[in-house]
């Protein structure tokens, strides 16, 4: 029963490891990571451990990019500054776990866990974020659904970390609805994120818990950014359109039955939160 | 002795209350486990350690049904580190145990009967060498057609052909089936209300998973340090596998984390002596999660039809009900539960005619069995879903509906037997429904349905009241007799009180600690759960009776020491016993200023008192349900406010105010404690507390999935009242206090759901889309106004 714990304190040395180690497990903040210890279905052999690597842990703003560190946690994106420079993000941020999990957990291990109910998922998404993976030799950036392919699966190589996420950061309307089954501390059962970018004319729309991975309201995006009138900045309220902005959410889900819910109230709740988050965003400018 | 006993053998002196120098009965004393479980440091059975300890690892079935066509051990015993394989072929003495029926093989044979059911165990000299060793385990299944629905065997509705029931051998596959027949039967009501619910599979959800180690001793027996609920009663079955005599198999009592009825029975106490005896080595087990979850036994869902007859104005005249229980593939102590759910399937109300028919039956789900509340909690959600019916279809008010026909002292239950004691059914329920309002909606986003999920429209949310009142027979009934043993022993200026009632959190500890300051009004007091040999059977930590049976059996070893202390002190003053009492942990005589302080009394040794006590007999029910089945009862009422929202289906149990029958309060925070924990547990299985089993599968074993109420699911508790109407024959006339916040608080919840809502719900746990999808919601207007 031996382990092994490679705790590198920089990024360099960490990738040199995982060069000539590409066996290695990577362990963030291990709140996915020891939960699968727990239950037998994961046995590491050798561990490369992130938490004393700083770089990972920094955030930086530069022009109209904010670039985040894998290695930030939940707690650190729902407090001033990263909250008021990306309130969706923490919003979402806030709806994950107990405060303990918050205090521990990353956005990059919830990126690399790549579940159908990550939380950051559909936000990130939303904001047109790009994830940045690097090795030794490269370094790549994708964006959120060319970096998840299905639930639990991502484009990550053995030699790879993620090492950070950019966000545009534009003047935009921002909202994370998650709908659960329980007040705190639930597996979403479906959310729905919201951007209106005042900036770049563009509508970003994610949805979590309803589909393989997070999910893209293409179609509602499009229909949306065509009838906000982006120079008086309003956005429609009236019914029909409240209406066919939620029916649109609601078409671009791929729900299933599961023992946390139906796919039918999923594809009814995305709905309903479509256009909750679209009469918030226009409140916001009243 | 019985209850009635206790008092007669106390020398009658002038000692009362007021004089006591030390806080006893009525006052919060610190519980002595406080500190160290707030600081962490209390033990907890999952913390033992033994020098060159194994570990221990339990094969499960992965099939609801099948045939075992072989076993092969034989890699699991060549793997380096294993020091025991084990199988039904290595179990001494009796192959099977069970609380009420021997029916539960220690390890699954030729048939698997659930998912979850033991097969084989191993210890290892690692835990990881040990769950590689029994995954290492070949078995191989003939899977069997797995009986999955309850209703096979008894359909709760009567109106469905019961012929058409696929099951034949049904005789065998009824646990247990109770017929309650009172009263004119052909007597119908002028408004009758029908009506089918049904309750999800709840689990107790403890903190600390099951876990515990064996020590084999040099005299051929076993030392096992277990948390459980009962020691004796594990004892017993323990001794009668390991084929050894109960002498030799000492049970000591490890930290509990909590237990709500999962302890009752036997999980992995006989696997850990096989494997401690066999390998002559110490072995430890502790269950993950997962196994926790499927290694013990559940609250019985429930299918439940009733039809209510009632006078125009209100009158019950008849009730009508059928109970199916669904109690998976072993007895445990669905006897029992099933005869709890059929005695209160009327409710706590004067019913002069009743049809009631409760079946437990087996089916190849998860075993069920002992759980806070124990049968009342379903039946409840079921007959005050109908006094709220009826009250409808009266167009009456469901206080008043309720008030009307609300039970009292002398008046004859459904089971013929004619009630005794302290029945505060209408002042429970006046001082609930009375309880003040809380302000309305708040503005904190957190405090909304959906909670952290921000994802409630403040603008649509709903405010539903519900109101329900419950109850449950205490202690043991139908006949058996849960005595419990203590003794009391001076030893120097101390007091050690023994007793082996199962501390599970519950504070029985400090309640001991009271009663023997009252008798000796000392703080020189230590409280001993000892061994199995050391002391007899407290009975279990269960049915609300701890603090009357081993109250009682304590209160009563303490005042025969008191006695025999004050008859030593006489002698030697030459005076009568009657003019002597005890203060500050002294003798004292009256109109003098002779003392004589406890040490000068235990010179010569020890001096100990032993009492075992015994409840009031109660007898079982006949052919008809007919016979004084229950010792006392408890009552409580729950008023729930709840906020919903009814678009998403969330809801936040936003306040309950609760008002209790305690017969008397000894320790207020404790008390308060229960009533807090056991209305939680309720908005639980309200609002979203289930084990969902699938083909004979539990989809969640996990806190991940299994949800139990946090913070923000946490209503603000109220203590409306608590009615302290002694009890006669309780120790300090007072009530067990643990189970009745569990029952009504379930239908106070789900009736204010209904109220802001309109829909049915006959279900609990309500599910969101229960809300949503029903056609009677009444859902918002895009302008916010209801439909
Ligand atoms: C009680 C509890 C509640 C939870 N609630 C929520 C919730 O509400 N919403 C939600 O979305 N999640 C929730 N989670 C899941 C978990 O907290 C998140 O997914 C979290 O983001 C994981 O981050 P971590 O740093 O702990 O990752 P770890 O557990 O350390 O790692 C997770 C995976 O990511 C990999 N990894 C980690 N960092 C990197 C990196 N920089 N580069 C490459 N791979 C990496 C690891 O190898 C591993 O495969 C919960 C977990 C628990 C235990």
């Amino acid at each position: 029963m031996v382990m092994s714990i490679n705790r590198p304190t920089s990024l360099e040395e960490a990738l040199q490891i995982l060069a000539d180690n590409p066996e290695m497990e990577i362990l963030g903040g291990g709140t996915d990571f020891m939960v699968e210890v727990n239950y037998g279905h994961r046995r590491p052999v050798s561990i490369l451990s992130l938490s004393r690597i700083a770089e990972l842990r920094d955030f930086e703003v530069s022009g109209s990019e904010l670039y985040l560190g894998s290695g930030i946690t939940f707690s650190k994106l729902v407090a001033p500054p990263l909250a008021e420079l990306v309130p969706g993000l923490a919003q979402a941020a806030r709806t994950v776990g107990s405060p303990q999990i918050r205090n521990a957990g990353t956005i990059g291990g919830n990126l690399a866990t790549a579940s159908p109910a990550g939380d950051t998922l559909p936000i990130l998404l939303a904001l047109d974020a790009r994830v940045e993976i690097s090795s030794l030799n490269s370094v790549r950036s994708l964006r959120i659904n060319e970096f998840i392919t299905g639930p639990k699966q991502t484009v990550l190589q053995p030699q790879e970390l993620i090492t950070g996420i950019r966000v545009p950061l534009h003047d935009s309307s921002q909202e994370f609805l998650k709908v659960g089954t329980r007040n705190a501390m639930v597996i979403s059962v479906a959310t729905v994120a919201l951007v209106i970018d005042w900036d770049s004319y563009r509508v970003g729309c994610g949805l979590g818990s309803v589909g393989p991975g997070p999910m893209e309201a293409l179609e509602a995006e499009r229909w949306l950014a065509a009838k906000i009138d982006w120079g008086n900045r309003r956005i429609p309220l009236e019914e029909s359109a409240l209406r066919s902005f939620s029916e649109l959410v609601a078409r671009a889900a791929r729900p299933i039955d599961d023992h946390r819910s139906t796919a039918e109230y999923r594809r009814h709740a995305v709905a309903v939160c479509a256009r909750r988050a679209l009469e918030r965003a226009s409140h916001a400018y009243e | 002795m019985t209850a009635t006993e206790v008092m007669t053998t106390t020398i009658e002196t002038g000692t009362n209350r007021q004089e006591l120098t030390t806080p006893t009965i009525g006052a919060n004393i610190l519980r002595p486990d406080a500190v160290d479980k707030t600081e962490g440091r209390f033990a907890f059975s999952s913390d033992l350690w033994a020098e060159s300890m194994l570990w221990g690892k339990i094969l499960r079935s992965p099939h609801p049904h099948a045939r075992i066509v072989s076993i092969d051990t034989t890699k699991a015993l060549n793997m380096p580190g294993v020091k025991a394989v084990l199988t039904w072929d290595d179990i001494p003495g009796n192959h099977f145990f069970g609380l009420e029926k021997k029916d539960q093989p220690v390890f699954a044979h030729d048939v698997v009967r659930y998912v979850g059911e033991p097969i084989a165990a191993v210890a290892a000299t690692h835990p990881e060498i040990a769950r590689q060793a029994a995954e290492a385990i070949e078995v191989s299944y003939d899977p069997l057609p797995a009986f999955l629905d309850p209703e096979e065997i008894a359909p709760a509705d009567p109106t469905v052909d019961s012929t058409r029931r696929s099951r034949r051998d049904s005789e065998q596959d009824i646990f247990r089936h109770i017929s309650i027949r009172h009263g004119n039967l052909d007597v119908q009501g002028e408004v009758q209300v029908e009506g089918s619910y049904e309750v999800g599979m709840q689990d107790q959800a403890f903190m600390g998973p099951e876990s515990g180690l064996a020590i084999p001793a040099s005299d051929g027996g076993v030392d096992l340090y277990i948390s459980t609920q009962w020691l004796h009663v594990d004892r017993d079955q323990i001794a009668a596998c390991l084929a050894l005599p109960p002498e030799l198999v000492r049970l000591h009592l490890a930290g509990v984390g909590g237990a709500f009825g999962a302890r009752e029975d036997i999980t992995l106490q006989i696997h850990l002596c096989l494997l401690a005896l066999s390998s002559g080595q110490p072995v430890k087990i502790v269950f993950n999660r997962q196994e926790s979850f499927l290694g013990h036994v559940h609250r019985h869902p429930a299918r439940m039809w009733y039809r209510h007859h009632a006078l125009k104005d209100g009158t019950l005249v008849k009730v009508e009900a059928r109970i199916i229980l669904d109690g998976g593939a072993y007895a445990s102590s669905s006897p029992a539960v099933i005869a709890n759910a059929a005695c209160f399937a009327a409710g706590p109300y004067r019913v002069p005619s009743a049809a009631i028919d409760g079946f437990a039956v087996r089916t190849n789900n998860p075993p069920c069995g002992a759980m806070r509340g124990f049968g009342a909690v379903q039946a409840c959600f079921g007959y005050e879903t109908q006094m709220d019916k009826l009250a409808s279809a009266l167009d009456m008010d469901p206080i008043e509906l309720r008030l009307k026909n609300a039970l009292r002292t002398g008046d004859t239950f459904v089971t013929g037997q004619v009630l005794q004691g302290s029945i505060p059914v209408a002042e429970v329920i006046k001082e609930a429904a009375s309880a003040p309002l809380p302000p309305h909606l708040l503005d904190n986003p957190l405090a909304m349905p959906g909670g952290a999920g921000r994802c409630s429209d403040t603008t649509k949310l709903r405010r539903g009241i519900g109101f329900a009142v419950g109850f449950k027979n205490l202690l043991y009934s139908e006949g058996f007799d849960d005595y419990s043993t203590a003794k009391c022993r001076l030893d120097g200026d101390t007091i050690t009180v023994i007793c082996a009632a199962v501390e599970v959190g519950q504070g029985f500890i400090t309640l001991a600690h009271q009663i023997a300051r009252d008798v000796f009004d000392t703080d020189k007091i230590v409280f001993s759960a000892g061994d199995t040999n050391e002391v007899g059977s407290a009975g279990s930590t269960s049915a609300s009776r701890q603090t009357w049976m081993s109250g009682g059996a304590v209160q009563a070893a303490c005042n025969r020491l008191r006695d025999r202390l004050l008859t030593m002190a006489a002698e030697e003053l030459e005076v009568s016993p009657h003019q002597l009492y005890i203060k500050n942990g002294r003798i004292v005589s009256s109109g003098t200023s002779v003392e004589i302080p406890f040490e000068a009394l235990s010179v010569n040794g020890p001096i100990e008192e032993f009492v075992e006590y015994h409840h009031e007999p109660t007898y079982l029910l006949d052919d008809n349900g007919q016979g004084d089945a229950h010792v006392s009862f408890a009552f409580a009422a729950h008023k729930a406010i709840v906020d919903v929202d009814p678009e998403l289906g969330l809801v936040r149990v936003t306040h309950i105010s609760t008002a209790q029958d305690v017969g008397k309060v000894l320790n207020p925070i404790q008390l308060i404690g229960q009533i807090e924990g056991g209305t939680m547990q309720g908005v639980g299985l309200a609002t979203m507390e289930e084990l969902i089993v699938e083909n004979g599968v539990v989809k969640n074993p996990s806190f991940t999935d299994y949800l139990i109420p946090t913070a923000l699911d946490a209503p603000d508790i109220y203590i409306a009242s608590l009615i302290e109407q002694p009890e006669p024959g309780a120790p300090f006339g007072a009530k067990g206090v643990g189970e009745p916040p569990a029952i009504s608080s379930v239908p106070a919840v789900v009736s204010a759901i209904r109220q802001a809502t309109g829909a049915p719900l006959t279900r609990v746990p309500v599910r969101p889309q229960d809300i949503v999808f029903s056609a009677d919601n009444k859902r918002p207007t895009a302008d916010g106004v209801l439909k």
